[in-house]
């Protein structure tokens, strides 16, 4: 089941550049949490720090504290163990282009050690079905590539890969704006079947892809997160002129 | 993504509500003074003007559909053209009372005139300020000017109840002014009908500028 991330006072830098000040905020479990904001605002390398990705960056820094459940994991876990329990997805999808469907989802199963057959066969076909793929897929498992798939499908793969290693917390980064319309609807069909076991937090361009997917809502400018609520709160009546000026199209 | 083709669509909206509050306002006011004077050609103007509202009301909701299927507005944005929709329907109903009010005053030619104890153009002029007043409010987006419409509306409803009880007991007295009184009872309730759209009006505007529901005396 997905854990609620607490997060209290995050700073994160590039070199001297303060990409991130001084956020808090809690984002509850099994829902799904929306960051909006314009391009360079922070939103993205906040969704990285949540994973510690952002520290893989030679001039990345980052102060604070982010519990995930009761685990603070820049105090308590390794990085690896961190990505492990949270999976992230990209805005490009990023499938292994030689491997095959089945070994792009076991992928990180047997580098955490898995060997058994059986149990990875179940696991690729389990993770396959929930992110909606299976069907499409279940015949070509080790004939096809993950790269032979189209656009939606490999995002799709991507997010069986993810689920595969049994995550509590998915990041997708905006995972559906390098898709079609139809892949996109079902990205967020899937985003919404995916919440009652997972808490996701996704970055987004697409304010409406937030309103239709999201309970809840941040909005990022620069660096700062200037307001967090419901999310039909904040595209109705959001309580900071900024949000507004924002969601209506007044800058940006 | 500064949407100004966006906003200036708002703008062309909100322009052509106020041409079309304006008509329902003189039409109204027309009515009125058909009653007072006895002026069928006034009565006509009325009716003529209805045919001009109520193509504007069309064409609003044409435009507001078109922006919220092809804009996706949101936030202060989607209250406006929520708040102009209703606001629509509302201005075409007040054109309708005035239509009714000149069919009263058509109907009263074939009666003799009496002094009857009902002040319509007072009722009237209360009306109408309360239209004017709401209207002024989503021009200007006040708020708070809207607001003074919502107390308004008790005096209108007061001079409807006096009204009703005054006729009533005319009927009851001299029926032989059963018609005069009837009519003039109908376009009591046609003014008060104004006041409440009038209301109607001014609580859209609070909602499209503060995002608050204040309709049913509810204050969120």
């Amino acid at each position: 089941m997905g854990v609620a991330i607490e997060v209290s006072d995050l700073n994160a830098w590039y070199g001297a550049n303060h990409t991130l000040q001084s956020i808090s905020l809690r984002i509850p479990a099994n829902h799904a949490t929306a960051l909006i904001g314009p391009s360079g605002c922070g939103k993205s390398t906040f969704v990285r720090c949540l994973n510690r990705m952002h520290e893989t960056n030679p001039i990345g820094r980052v102060t604070g504290t982010v519990r995930v459940g009761q685990t603070d994991i820049y105090a308590q876990a390794s990085p690896v163990e961190i990505r492990r329990r949270i999976g992230m997805v990209f805005q490009r999808p990023n499938p292994f282009p030689t491997m095959s469907i089945y070994d792009n989802v076991a992928s990180g199963l047997r580098l955490n050690g898995f060997r058994n057959r059986k149990i990875l066969d179940e696991v690729v076909e389990r993770s396959l079905q929930q992110a909606a793929l299976w069907d499409e897929v279940k015949n070509d498992l080790k004939k096809k590539s993950g790269a032979s798939l189209s656009g939606g499908q490999q995002q799709r793969l991507c997010i069986a890969r993810a689920l595969a290693v049994d995550p509590e917390v998915m990041l997708m980064d905006e995972p559906a704006s390098a898709l079609d319309p139809v892949s996109t609807a079902k990205i967020e069909d899937l985003i919404f079947q995916l919440k009652s076991q997972y808490t996701i937090v996704i970055v987004t361009h697409n304010m409406q892809q937030a309103a239709r997917v999201a309970e809840n809502t941040g909005f990022f400018l620069n660096g700062k997160l200037v307001e967090f609520d419901a999310t039909h709160k904040i595209f109705t009546n959001p309580t900071d002129k900024r949000t507004e000026d924002y969601i209506t199209g007044r800058f940006g | 993504m500064t949407r100004i083709r966006f906003h200036r669509k708002l703008d062309d909206l909100k322009e052509r509500l106020l041409v079309m509050a304006g008509m329902a306002e003189q039409a109204i006011q027309r009515a009125v003074e058909a009653y007072r004077v006895r002026d069928l050609s006034l009565c006509d103007l009325v009716v003529r003007s209805e045919i001009s509202i109520n193509s504007f009301e069309r064409e609003i909701d044409q435009m507001a559909l078109d922006l919220l299927a092809m804009e996706q507005p949101m936030a202060i944005d989607l209250r406006f053209i929520l708040a102009v929709i209703k606001i629509n329907a509302d201005l075409e109903r007040v054109g309708d009372q005035a239509v009714s009010i000149s069919d009263r005053v058509r109907d009263l030619q074939a009666f003799p005139v009496v002094d009857l104890p009902v002040d319509i153009p007072r009722m009237a002029s209360l009306a109408s300020a309360m239209v004017r007043k709401a209207l002024q409010g989503f021009i200007e987006a006040d708020a708070e000017l809207a607001t003074s419409v919502l107390t308004m509306d008790d005096s209108v409803d007061k001079l409807n109840d006096t009204a009703f009880f005054a006729l009533s007991n005319l009927i009851k007295e001299q029926p032989h002014y059963t018609p005069q009184a009837l009519h003039a009872l109908m376009i009591a309730r046609n003014l008060e009908r104004v006041g409440d759209h009038a209301t109607n009006i001014a609580e859209d505007v609070i909602f499209w500028v503060r995002g608050a529901d204040v309709r049913h005396h509810l204050s969120t």
